[in-house]
């Protein structure tokens, strides 16, 4: 029950422009990735391009790199349990 | 046992009333209010589910068209799961409960997000009357099950959509309560109270809450791809269009088992304050109980797949799922022992919530069992699809939900209304009740094992003599439902006032308030200086 909500963290603009355009990369990237064939990894292809920007934008856009670390533990179990349910589906079909 | 009948030093939350008439009631953002809104609001649902369960009884009571057309059955067959599944046994314990008990239980004066909490309600009563449309509209009613599974879900003629959307609006509510829960829990708890002090019931609240929040989108999507599917033939789940159907199941099934949690742990919550209460005993292994609710809410969400044992998995995942739905076995039988070992020596109080206590545990305990039947492969293929499965998610889900509901709401009534019920028509109704649902359900496990296949308002001759059983057990349980539901209606509005503020002998905090308790629960907010539990 802490009260840290009270301290707000500045973001630099340059930060914000750096992330924005690692945002953009990663959007050109995940299009351009479609023209290799990938196999089973086309799915995990894509899903790490856009974990990496789902970090981004939590970390810098939503602050949670400066935040109470308690939130942060909370949304990395999320991701990891995203990530289990995730394997085991393909458990079906990578051996289907 | 205690008593306190000294005069109210605040008006209880009945009497405040800052708008008249029903408007007191749906402008409401008091946590109290809004929970006996869900109740009422389930209450009536559950009547109509109740009745188009009696209906399908009493179709099969014979072999052959009986009272309705096979086409009909199917319709009744999927509204009775819609309206049980997603109006009431998902909401049901943290809708009203939850609502109602939580903050007194942490020693709050209400919820997090009092408006947010309102608006939860108001889109459950949107999405229920969405998914009620669907019976009403041109195209007939759905008939699909309450699954919706595909590609027949895309293919039928019926009107699909109102029930699938209104499903996915149902899902919002969830999702708004459990974020709710969560925040209040980590926000608001009384000074003192650190997590090893709270409550079993905000616990396992709080385990069910993080279900309702990440699994429960996950349905959202899954059901607004299938409206996608109806309307644009996208090709997501038709392998017509190089889709895939089992990819609908896997999505449907992760979050719809977890969502079988959603309804069991809150029940299972319900239990440990019973017992303990009941038995005059602190509750044996609280911090077990603790892990075994994260343990069953974390393992709980990577079994769905024993749903899908005979859709055509790959032989791997039937492994990986087979064992992991063992695995989560353990939690469950570990809060059993524990329950099981608080009433051990205690000095047992025997009324009507200790029945619907241990009754539950008795069911719980024959749908738990069943249920390793299910998880086992190879007796799976043998019983997949029959009335074995029926009879063991009824016994689970219904046993469990229904008989914690039940003792929740006998255990918690003289705290909510202030009133008492007529305890010799509670206890004859709990038992008519507990005959009635065994005598329903048990003869279903033998017609499963024997063949009888599910969802078919028809039958071979052979199966006659269970289905006229069962069908007289759902009239029996019916007729004990119907003492249960009178009692409470009427002890509610007329039974004899008890503003004893701890009838049970209770140790946690809704058993220091006033009944009912004042609009803001605490006259002074609690310190909390030992757990909840301790009688010794």
């Amino acid at each position: 029950m802490s009260n840290n909500e009270d301290k707000h963290h500045v973001i630099p603009y340059r930060t914000l422009l750096l992330v924005l355009s690692a945002l953009l990369t990663f959007t050109f990237i995940s299009i351009a990735v479609t023209n290799y064939e990938l196999g089973p990894f086309t799915v995990l292809a894509a899903l790490l391009l856009a974990s990496f920007k789902t970090i981004l934008v939590l970390a810098y856009f939503m602050h949670l790199k400066f935040d109470v670390k308690m939130f942060g533990i909370l949304i990395s179990a999320v991701f990891i349990l995203i990530g289990a349910v995730i394997f085991i589906t393909f458990l079906d079909y990578l051996y289907r | 046992m205690t008593t306190d009948n000294t005069a109210r030093a605040e008006p209880s939350f009945f009497e405040y009333k800052k708008h008249k008439g029903i408007l007191a009631w749906i402008l409401s953002t008091d946590h109290k209010r809004i929970g006996l809104l869900y109740l009422y609001s389930i209450m009536t649902f559950f009547i109509v589910g109740a009745i188009l369960g009696l209906l399908m009884k009493l179709e099969l009571i014979a072999p052959g068209k009986t009272i309705m057309e096979a086409k009909t059955y199917n319709g009744v067959f999927t509204l009775h799961g819609i309206i049980m599944i997603f109006l009431i046994v998902i909401p049901g314990l943290p809708a009203v409960f939850g609502n109602f008990m939580l903050p007194i239980l942490i020693g709050a004066k209400d919820v997090a997000f009092p408006r947010l909490n309102l608006l939860s309600w108001y889109i459950y009563i949107f999405g229920a009357i969405v998914v009620l449309m669907s019976q009403f509209m041109s195209g007939g009613p759905p008939d699909t099950g309450w699954t919706f599974y595909a590609p027949y879900s895309f293919k039928t003629t019926t009107n699909m959509l109102p029930a699938v959307l209104g499903a996915f609006i149902l899902g919002f509510s969830s999702i708004l309560t459990g974020l709710n829960f969560i925040v209040t829990i980590h926000r608001m708890r009384a000074p003192g109270m650190t997590w090893l002090k709270m409550p079993l019931f905000p616990w396992a609240l709080y385990g069910t809450a993080w279900i309702q929040l990440l699994a429960t989108p996950i349905i959202g999507i899954t059901l607004l791809m299938t409206v996608g599917e109806r309307l644009f033939n996208i090709g997501f789940f038709d392998p017509a269009l190089g889709g895939d159907p089992i990819l609908y199941q896997h999505l449907f099934w992760i979050y719809s088992h977890p969502a079988v949690y959603v309804m069991i742990l809150p029940a299972m919550g319900v239990i440990s304050e019973i017992l303990p209460t009941f038995a005059q005993k602190t509750i044996f292994g609280y911090k077990a109980i603790i892990f075994s609710t994260i343990a069953i809410a974390f393992v709980g969400y990577f079994v769905w797949g024993h749903h899908m044992f005979t859709s055509g998995m790959s032989g791997t995942a039937l492994y990986v799922f087979s064992i992991l739905t063992f695995l989560v076995a353990i939690p469950s039988g570990i809060k059993v022992f524990n329950w099981v070992s608080t009433i051990y020596k205690g000095s047992i109080n025997l009324k009507t919530p200790f029945y619907w206590a241990v009754s539950f545990i008795f069911v719980f305990m024959i749908g738990g069992l069943t249920g390793l039947v299910l998880g086992a492969l190879a007796t799976n293929v043998h019983v997949h699809d029959t009335h074995f499965v029926v009879a063991h998610f009824h016994f689970i889900v219904f046993g469990g939900v229904g008989f914690a509901f039940m003792g929740a709401i006998h255990y918690w009534f003289p705290k909510m209304y202030g009133r008492m019920y007529d305890e010799t028509w509670a206890n004859m109704g709990w038992l008519i009740f507990f005959i009635g649902f065994l005598t329903l359900y048990l003869p279903m496990f033998y017609l499963g094992i024997a063949g009888m296949p599910r969802r078919y308002f028809d039958y071979l001759p052979q199966f006659h003599g269970g289905n006229i059983i069962s069908s007289f057990g759902a009239i029996i349980m019916i007729t004990g439902l119907l003492i249960i539901i009178t009692n409470l209606v009427r002890s509610a509005r007329m039974g004899p006032i008890s503003t004893e503020r701890n009838p049970w002998n209770g140790k946690t905090l809704e058993w220091t308030v006033e009944s009912p308790p004042s609009l803001e629960n605490f006259e002074e907010i609690p310190v909390i200086e030992k757990g909840p539990y301790e009688y010794e």
